[in-house]
């Protein structure tokens, strides 16, 4: 079995596994106690927050661990969202391409009186730097949203461009990090900060909210004191540790697994166009996450290729209607334009072998050749590619 | 059910060559059935296809971007959920 689906979770790392276990020897007391056992479980949280701070490249005080990646999202957007700009209602500006949680947030805010400007992106997936930074109002608008790079195709966003735009206008401009913390260092000039430790290879259900210094922002919530009023509820500080411990280890790997990944996503990106028919390739092959590639192969249906792929021995996620819980298309492929049926992203965790990523580019012309034969879900069979005018695997 | 309205002729002047229906039906079927048939009607007409699967409503266009054919409009059926997507047949 080769595990491809990285974006959605990365394996949890031995050291992740090792700092978890330790803690929950000593870190399972209620930190906001003052007795010894609280002590030692609030100077774990405490070293985790440093920890993360570290890598982040933000202060120790400015972090706060959350139930998940989606919670630290919602509190980073309602907790500004509330406010009101100085001419009206609180305005939003997010890329078309953002995560759900965020733009179903900014959804959520608009219900209660906000204004909500979504801009575009190209083709390649990034956000119209332009048509962004035009949307921004100053003193109306009370947050910017940008990704550090999206979690389908792999594009990275210009957030330092973004950033200066922002800070120039006055906005305070919120990045979910979640595809690249510990993958690729962030511009600075940011003002919040969401990220998940899943998608680093710590345990799930740890998200991470940072809200730097100056910045106007109240927890959206009812009161509750934990970690500086910014995420309620008792911290489940071993999970943390292992979190932070999973993090330093994953962005001091960084480079290595660019290295070692990005030639393998590349091998997918190159090949499966020439060997098969009809596929095309999502995102920016340059300026892009080294883990992920994302294409898709017309005329199938997205959940019969995970399926068939899933048999083959490879688990893969699509952003195809059929394939999502919704039943909606992949939000960031239609705004990128792209043909959101056939779809597969491919993400690789650390470690991956050639020999996995060869033996996928091998089986997966034939897979999509007996699908496209099949049909979906029984309709006839659909024509080679070529064999008349007109018929599907015509080129223009 | 009743035929949909007729979207602004704007674009173009003639009524479609051909009509498929593809209400009801999950993609990728609409874009099979649109790549399957295009080839009936002479170059520079248009073929009108129906369809409610919002899939459909981003796909047709991106198929026509990948295909060489121009997606020429799109309308809601209003009566019912779904759209009238027009591509015209461009070789």
């Amino acid at each position: 079995m080769a595990y491809f689906d990285a974006a959605s979770a990365e394996p949890v790392l031995p050291e992740a596994r090792e700092a978890l276990l330790g803690a929950l020897e000593d870190g399972w007391a209620d930190p906001a106690r003052l007795h010894t056992e609280g002590r030692r479980a609030s100077l774990m949280l405490d070293q985790a927050r440093e920890r993360v701070a570290a890598v982040l490249r933000c202060r120790a005080d400015e972090v706060a661990f959350t139930a998940s990646g989606t919670q630290a999202v919602h509190l980073a957007v309602l907790g500004t969202a509330q406010l009101r700009g100085r001419r009206g209602p609180g305005h939003i500006v997010a890329s078309a391409v953002e995560h759900s949680s965020v733009l179903n947030a900014a959804a959520f805010a608009e219900q209660a009186g906000g204004v909500v400007t979504i801009a575009g992106v190209g083709s390649d997936g990034r956000v119209d730097v332009a048509e962004f930074t035009a949307a921004l109002r100053r003193e109306r608008t009370v947050l910017a949203c940008l990704q550090s790079a999206n979690h389908e195709v792999g594009t990275v966003q210009p957030v330092g461009q973004v950033a200066a735009e922002c800070q120039a206008a006055g906005v305070p401009l919120f990045v979910d990090a979640a595809a690249s913390a510990g993958r690729r260092p962030l511009p600075a000039g940011w003002s919040l900060l969401a990220a998940s430790g899943h998608k680093w290879g710590g345990p799930p259900g740890v998200g991470v909210l940072v809200v730097r210094k100056a910045v106007r922002w109240s927890s959206p919530l009812p009161a509750d004191a934990r970690q500086a009023h910014r995420a309620p509820g008792f911290p489940n500080v071993p999970a943390i540790m292992a979190t932070a411990a999973a993090l330093e280890a994953f962005d001091a790997g960084r480079d290595v697994a660019d290295l070692a990944l990005r030639p393998l996503t590349r091998q997918i990106r190159d090949q499966l166009p020439r060997l098969v028919p009809d596929c095309v390739v999502h995102g920016d092959p340059a300026l892009s996450l080294p883990h992920i590639v994302t294409f898709s192969c017309l005329y199938i249906d997205g959940e019969a290729l995970v399926i068939e792929l899933a048999k083959a021995g490879f688990s893969v996620s699509s952003g195809s209607a059929c394939a999502s819980e919704t039943q909606q298309p992949s939000h960031v492929l239609a705004a990128m334009g792209a043909i959101t049926h056939g779809n597969v992203r491919v993400s690789l965790p650390r470690g991956t072998a050639g020999e996995d990523v060869t033996r996928f580019i091998e089986v997966l012309p034939g897979i999509v050749g007996h699908l496209r034969g099949r049909g979906p879900r029984g309709r006839e069979p659909v024509a080679e590619p070529g064999s008349a005018a007109g018929l599907p695997g015509r080129i223009g | 059910m009743n035929p949909p309205p007729r979207p602004d002729p704007a674009g173009f002047a003639q009524a479609p060559a051909l009509r498929i229906d593809a209400l009801g039906l999950k993609c990728p079927i609409p874009i099979i059935m649109l790549a399957e048939r295009i080839g009936e009607v002479p170059v520079g007409t248009i073929v009108e296809v129906l369809a409610d699967d919002p899939a459909a409503r981003t796909d047709v266009p991106a198929w026509c971007g990948l295909k060489s054919h121009e997606f020429v409009a799109a309308a809601e059926l209003g009566s019912v959920p779904g759209w009238a997507l027009y591509v015209r047949r461009s070789y």
